[in-house]
């Protein structure tokens, strides 16, 4: 399986590649870690006339704390984020997530930022980005704008990304110290997307659940935020009633697509289980 | 037609230059312009693991890579594993632990653990288990696979003390 011909740019800055977005508008497309857009080239399910590739640019890289912000590039891969001692410390739900995302080779290469730009329901990093309140860096040429991770995933492979922008930057407020989190996924072999994955942070006041965010993975046309779910939760104690009527609520808002991961039933099943595993972990690795 | 570009990288230690038109995949490089064969086409949807090569340390699934995001890289191949004669530790741990049937999946397997031990020298099994989980073998279990990489990594170790 060989791509259609295509012109290849491996520009060094991110003004170099935002000209090129610009010269080529629609026939070009954004190359990352390519794990998922080159077996799209290969299967051509994708033809882009012009490809660039972003692997050259270093400032794209690297993780850091700035001010209570965890900055992360997009360019970072799964495995600097399992790596990275500063996330261990700071935002262990990232590392979490990364380590169930495909495989070891995949994730040599694979990058956050072409994880949260590609749309895919089925890709990872959306929940956890809306469970965590992060933030995405969008650079035209013309100027650059923040937009947050609640309502950027708009549909399946649609977001806010405009043509001509380039997400250069993931922006995560550092969770609060007792912050419980937890990515519970599940998959039917290594290297799969979910079949359902649920995230959540967890903030408790003694018994009480003081915050909570829900997100679902691959259970609809993009991450869902399982608001009702929270809601149920938010000021009071959590128990198993308690978080089997979250479950409930959360597999209300499912709708996914029957494939050969299950029926729609099951994937929603799934869905609900998730969602218990996940608040049940997040709430023992809560501080009380 | 896409116009053709010379790539140059360094290949087991050589300085190789290959005429590639963008959308050549390293895989077909490697095994029809360069003659290293020991990286094998298995699946071609970046599953199965059986094309990994070491590319700029990292693993690397070498039917997903393009050859032109290769200019100036290091690649490690099974080729480049033998020195004057002398088997790797891997290779003699996949040999005595019978680590291998047919032998389709060796290469890939050997290339990505050696950048396992590379990263973690003594790893556990657990780890073992999670870090070479991107290479299928379809012959057998993985009990011996596991084995032959504990095998090398006992070795190495005690080569280094």
């Amino acid at each position: 399986m060989i791509p259609r011909e295509f012109e290849y740019y491996a520009p060094k800055t991110i003004p170099d590649a935002l000209g090129l977005l610009k010269q080529f508008g629609d026939e070009a497309k954004l190359l990352a870690g390519g794990h998922s857009l080159l077996p799209m080239m290969k299967l051509r399910f994708a033809q882009p006339g012009h490809l660039i590739d972003l692997g050259r640019i270093r400032e794209l890289k690297g993780i850091r704390e700035d001010g209570g912000t965890l900055r992360i590039g997009a360019m970072t891969t799964e495995n600097e984020l399992i790596w990275s001692k500063l996330l261990q410390d700071k935002c262990p739900l990232l590392v979490e997530g990364a380590r169930l995302i495909s495989d070891p080779q995949v994730r040599y290469k694979g990058t956050i930022g072409g994880d949260i730009a590609h749309g895919d329901p089925g890709n990872d990093h959306p929940a956890l980005m809306l469970v965590l309140g992060a933030s995405f860096v969008l650079k035209a040429s013309t100027g650059e704008r923040v937009v947050p991770a609640d309502g950027f995933f708009v549909g399946s492979y649609a977001t806010l990304l405009k043509p001509g922008e380039i997400m250069t930057e993931i922006r995560i407020p550092v969770p609060a110290p007792g912050t419980g989190t937890c990515y519970a996924k599940l998959k039917r072999k290594v290297g799969d997307f979910a079949t359902a994955a649920a995230a959540v942070m967890l903030r408790m006041k003694g018994e009480t659940v003081q915050e909570v965010a829900i997100a679902l993975t691959n259970v609809g046309a993009s991450v869902l935020r399982a608001r009702a779910a929270e809601d149920s939760l938010r000021g009071k104690a959590m128990n198993d009633a308690s978080i089997a009527e979250a479950a409930r609520l959360a597999m209300s808002i499912c709708d996914p697509a029957a494939d050969q991961r299950g029926d729609a039933e099951y994937k929603t099943a799934m869905a609900g289980e998730m969602t218990q595993r996940a608040l049940r972990t997040a709430r023992s690795r809560a501080t009380h | 037609m896409a116009k053709k570009q010379a790539v140059s990288f360094k290949l087991n230690g050589r300085q190789v230059e290959v005429l590639v038109e963008p959308r050549e995949l390293l895989i077909h490089s490697l095994r029809e312009k360069l003659q290293h064969t020991g990286p094998h086409i298995g699946c071609e949807t970046s599953h199965c693991g059986a094309c990994t090569v070491d590319l700029d340390g990292m693993s690397v699934k070498s039917c997903t890579v393009l050859t032109v995001q290769c200019q100036d890289a290091e690649v490690l191949t099974i080729e480049g594993f033998e020195q004057s004669g002398e088997l790797h530790a891997l290779q003699e741990g996949f040999t005595q632990e019978h680590g291998l049937q047919c032998g389709y999946c060796t290469p890939g397997m050997i290339t990505r653990a050696f950048r396992l031990l590379k990263e973690n020298p003594s790893p556990s099994e657990e780890e073992i288990r999670y870090w070479m989980a991107g290479n299928l073998c379809r012959c057998t279990g993985y009990q011996n696979i596991v084995k032959a990489v504990q095998y090398a990594a006992k070795k190495m170790s005690s080569a280094h003390t």
